[in-house]
């Protein structure tokens, strides 16, 4: 297949199969898969920017089921997602400067390495630190005691304080507006949904109830990537579409089955996979980053 | 001392004049050849070396090179060149050096380590050679810049040829094959032929809306990427 925006000739199947391993791990554990498909992608030969660009479509296609299933079972709050989608396309549209100035700096490939070891590297650890406890917990029998469900003083302090009825709280709007900023500049940056920096966010900053959580995040994330994709298409005019559909077609079909397979494993012992997955890419990344590179001189077009 | 009386006969030929990277384009083999006769109209090839030249469109590059800075590889220094082609072979019938001098090889061009690459801005010669150098090892290395000395074959004192490989990853544009005749170090006659390279059909709507119309292309990603995630979802609730 020729892929015309990245001007490279790929196996298809090879983008297909892709696209259905980081849609099985989406539908298995509820994140957007991006933080695989950008790194694979690059290594594969495609160029990083069409790599990010062409990955939010498909984390968008990734997530379209699940918010829809969630959505049928009540496991959104709207406006608790209206306000993270607000900060989410705001954060795309800084992102878009930032990556324009990174770009023209050079450093644009450095920061997302960067970036993705020490995201992927921290969250990976406390989720693997986390999971572990709870299965070393589930083995003796005695259950680990529940997390008492508070917001970050910090989040106390903000003014307009505003009800979220089905988070169950009662905050100052700025907080998630914020947090949605965060993950917006993050998926520009990097490709990625922001699904697994936003769950434990919701969960132990905002204090959200723990049956709204994926629901919401997957309803940011949808809409956070259509509007990284547009950012994309009308700035760095890097979305592939050929790249985009091979990865839809593996990811959609992909989540499916994935989502299957969630229904029938352990929650603890899907996490600490996941744990593990995530620290193997940021073990990855950050060795790439040490070790000399194969290329010294890269090539950009003025 | 191009075009007098007494220089020989050229007459070059490429295999195709259009190159059409569509669906399942992988790349695109190009046979160079023609004919070199004496100025008499006898064969002549003997008496000649042949250089066959194919350059790509030329494009304003920025080249980045990394260094260790605090344990970590970054992009450290950088060199901004006003014309490097996106595409240049050369062949040759025998080793360039063989063929001509260094000062002939630099005003034609004929070799990488003689590409015109116009640097932008005030740099130390001896960086700049670096620079040069790693751009062009890159370039070889993903089959965009290629020296074959010994690939023009010149058959029966009249005919040559050179076989040249485009990758898949070529610019589209206008790209120039140019072929020179050389005797005793001169270059006493050369040739000019054309070869475009060009998009077509779904690959050029494509990459034209996507420089042009943004707007819809990005909504027609976004719509697209919805869709198939819920009808995805819809065919799998069946089963």
């Amino acid at each position: 297949m020729y892929l015309p925006i990245a001007n490279l000739s790929v196996n298809g199947l090879v983008i297909v199969g892709l696209g259905a391993l980081t849609g099985l791990l989406s539908g298995m554990f509820g994140v957007g898969g991006g933080f695989l498909t950008t790194p694979l992608l690059i290594f594969y030969g495609v160029p990083p920017t069409v790599a990010a660009a062409s990955a939010a479509s498909q984390v968008t296609g990734a997530s379209v089921s699940g918010a829809f299933a969630h959505a049928r079972r009540g496991g959104i709050d709207y406006q608790m997602g209206a306000v993270l989608v607000a900060g989410g396309v705001i954060g795309t549209g800084l992102g878009a400067l930032l990556f324009r100035l990174l770009q023209a700096l050079g450093q644009i490939d450095t920061v997302i390495n960067i970036l993705y070891v020490v995201l992927l590297g921290g969250i990976g650890g406390l989720m693997a630190q986390e999971s572990l406890t709870a299965l070393r917990a589930h083995r003796r029998g005695v259950p680990v005691p529940a997390r008492k469900r508070r917001h970050h003083p910090l989040i106390a302090s903000l003014p307009f304080r505003y009800r979220f009825y089905r988070s169950g709280l009662y905050i100052s709007p700025l907080a998630p507006l914020l947090l949605g900023t965060a993950t917006g500049i993050l998926t520009m940056l990097m490709g990625i949904g922001g699904g697994f920096i936003l769950v434990p966010a919701m969960l132990y900053i905002l204090g959200m109830g723990a049956g709204v959580v994926v629901g919401t995040s997957l309803f940011q994330i949808l809409f956070v990537t259509m509007a990284t994709t547009m950012m994309h298409a009308l700035t760095t005019r890097a979305v592939d579409i050929v790249l985009a559909v091979l990865l839809l077609i593996g990811s959609v079909s992909g989540a499916q089955v994935g989502a299957q397979f969630a229904q029938k494993a352990r929650p603890e012992q899907l996490r600490l996979i996941l744990a593990a997955i995530v620290l193997g890419v940021a073990v990855r990344m950050a060795l790439g980053l040490g070790w000399r590179p194969d290329e010294i001189y890269t090539v950009v077009s003025l | 001392m191009l075009g007098g009386a007494r220089d020989p006969i050229l007459v070059p030929e490429i295999s195709q004049h259009e190159i059409q990277v569509r669906q399942g384009f992988t790349g695109a083999d190009l046979l160079l050849f023609g004919a070199i006769l004496s100025p008499e109209g006898s064969r002549a090839a003997g008496d000649y070396d042949i250089v066959v030249v194919l350059e790509g469109p030329v494009r304003s590059i920025v080249v980045r090179e990394k260094q260790k800075v605090a344990g970590v590889w970054v992009n450290a220094q950088a060199s901004e060149f006003r014309s490097a082609p996106s595409f240049f072979a050369i062949a040759s019938n025998r080793p360039i050096r063989q063929i001509v001098d260094d000062k002939t090889a630099a005003i034609y061009e004929l070799g990488l380590d003689w590409l015109q690459l116009s640097p932008i801005g005030v740099i130390e010669p001896k960086l700049q050679q670096r620079f040069s150098a790693g751009l062009v090892d890159l370039m070889k290395r993903q089959g965009l810049y290629q020296q074959n000395e010994g690939g023009v074959q010149i058959r029966e004192q009249v005919l040559y040829q050179a076989r040249i490989s485009l990758p898949s990853s070529v610019q589209t544009g206008t790209y120039t094959a140019e072929t020179f005749a050389v005797r005793r170090g001169k270059v006493v006659a050369s040739a000019v032929t054309r070869v475009e390279v060009t998009k077509e059909g779904f690959e050029r709507f494509v990459a034209v809306n996507a420089q042009r119309n943004g707007l819809i292309y990005g909504l027609f990603a976004v719509l697209l990427s919805v869709a198939m995630g819920w009808i995805a979802g819809r065919l799998f609730a069946l089963v």
